[in-house]
């Protein structure tokens, strides 16, 4: 069966949901304002007659009319990165800001980690951790590319991450962004779902309850924790929210989502969820024409 | 005194220090030296790294970083690589000329659009415009109207060999 179906009814317009799926994703780039200007970049891209669509909604956000972001000038000069355009969002409702010390629990490859760090114009610390050397060694990359000072890399599991190394008790903002099934990166990986099963979903969900309750232990009364994937799975989404909102001193905020999206859902299968779930934002593809997502913004409270 | 200094540990990050005369670690740089460096190579003035620290991790190995934590630190990566002093000659890294080289005024040579697409791909060659001195320079070119620096250079013998890191070396186009 294709995962997808499994969704499909929580979804109004099935068929759109189906035939967005089916599309390839746009070609997305973020603008580096740690070392270019949004005029700038542009300004670089028609030298070069690379076309370009600005996003509506955030103006460091450029669609590119053909090929991949890689072979560009301003590409080369790290005033560009490919980002799909959902995954600037969580960035967008943690608000970081400058000189405040912030963790991103599942960095690698990079793309929120050095959005994270122009937000807050490379100043204070992003601690960015990840388990997987390999895809620590692609963050390092990519943070040096684009001129990331602020970036302190640690290699540990987030499920119970030490702050010890870096001498202050707790951090200000934590951005969970987690390994989850990735239905909603099936544009980009049309064979994602190959290898889905729904043991996996439950045993991804109790690594993300993990991740999320340690970041928001790490995270100081009244500090800013946001929760995201790339999955439409209630398992890995609500209930994982369901289950913090009961372990841990945290509270569902609301935050102005910039792109059209629909509410948490509360029941799925057999399970009910905490009512303030439908507080976090579902993202399906045909929506925005972007890739899946989903985003919860949380108060930390004790 | 060198047998009272420690060994530099390979895997951690230890702060420079703040002097010669403060200097632990056996071969490590300090902050004013690299400062130095900086200035009187490339003209960039103390006061464009004020807000940094700075660190070694691998010897010769030194990174900037925006903020600072307590010394020595074992983590996989603190800021951004920024200079190599293992030799003689110390070399800027090509991430730091990309951050910071636009601050320069010494020892920069301007690449024409041919010039500049050649450096990026990683090319070496000769280079008889430029009648400054041998060793490091800061290459740049013209984009969205500025001078943008494009990366390191090696200057020797009339040619210019760039040391743009593979894994950054790209084919683009002679604007």
């Amino acid at each position: 069966m294709n995962p997808l179906e499994r969704y499909a009814p929580l979804v109004a317009d099935r068929e759109a949901f189906f035939a967005a799926c089916e599309r390839p994703l746009p070609s997305v780039v973020r603008v580096n304002t740690i070392n270019a200007t949004p005029e700038r970049a542009k300004q670089a891209l028609d030298e070069e007659g690379v076309g370009y669509e600005p996003v509506d909604w955030n103006a460091q956000l450029l669609r590119l009319d053909e090929r991949g972001p890689g072979t560009s000038w301003p590409y080369f000069h790290g005033w560009l990165h490919g980002q799909e355009e959902v995954s600037a969002l969580p960035a967008i409702a943690l608000d970081p800001q400058p000189g405040e010390n912030v963790w991103d629990s599942c960095a690698a490859p990079g793309s929120k980690t050095t959005q994270l760090s122009a937000m807050m114009d490379d100043t204070g610390i992003v601690v960015g951790n990840d388990n997987n050397l390999g895809r620590l060694s692609a963050l390092r990359h990519n943070a040096e590319r684009l001129g990331v000072t602020n970036l302190a890399v640690t290699k540990q599991d987030g499920r119970n991450f030490s702050l010890k190394p870096f001498g202050f008790e707790a951090f200000d903002r934590a951005i969970v962004d987690a390994p989850c099934s990735c239905e909603g990166t099936i544009r980009k990986n049309p064979d994602t779902l190959d290898q889905w099963t729904l043991n996996h979903v439950h045993s991804v969900a109790a690594i993300q309850k993990g991740i999320l309750s340690r970041a928001i232990q790490a995270t100081k009364p009244g500090g800013t924790v946001v929760y995201s994937t790339c999955t439409f799975a209630p398992e890995e989404n609500e209930a994982v929210v369901d289950h913090v909102l009961e372990t841990e001193a945290c509270e569902v905020v609301e935050f102005d989502c910039p792109l059209e999206s629909v509410p948490g859902v509360t029941e799925w299968e057999d399970e009910t969820y905490d009512e303030r779930v439908e507080k976090t934002h579902r993202i399906y593809p045909h929506l925005n024409d972007t890739g899946g997502f989903y985003c919860a913004k949380l108060e930390v409270t004790a | 005194m060198s047998d009272t200094l420690k060994q530099n540990v390979g895997q951690q990050f230890g702060r420079l220090p703040a002097t010669p005369a403060d200097r632990k670690v056996e071969g490590r740089a300090s902050r004013e030296e690299v400062l130095d460096f900086f200035e009187a190579r490339f003209g960039i003035g103390p006061a464009v790294f004020e807000p940094y620290t700075f660190w070694e991790k691998g010897k010769g190995k030194i990174w900037i970083f925006a903020a600072d934590v307590p010394t020595p630190i074992r983590i996989e990566g603190l800021g951004m690589t920024v200079l190599r002093t293992r030799q003689e000659h110390w070399k800027p890294t090509h991430s730091a000329v990309q951050r910071f080289g636009h601050h320069a005024t010494e020892n920069v040579v301007d690449l024409s659009a041919d010039e500049a697409a050649r450096f990026a791909q990683g090319e070496d060659q000769p280079l008889p415009a430029w009648d400054g001195d041998w060793g490091y320079l800061i290459a740049t070119h013209e984009l969205a109207g500025s001078r943008v620096p494009v990366g390191v250079g090696l200057y020797l013998y009339g040619e210019l060999r760039s040391t743009v890191p593979k894994g950054n070396q790209e084919t683009l186009a002679v604007l």
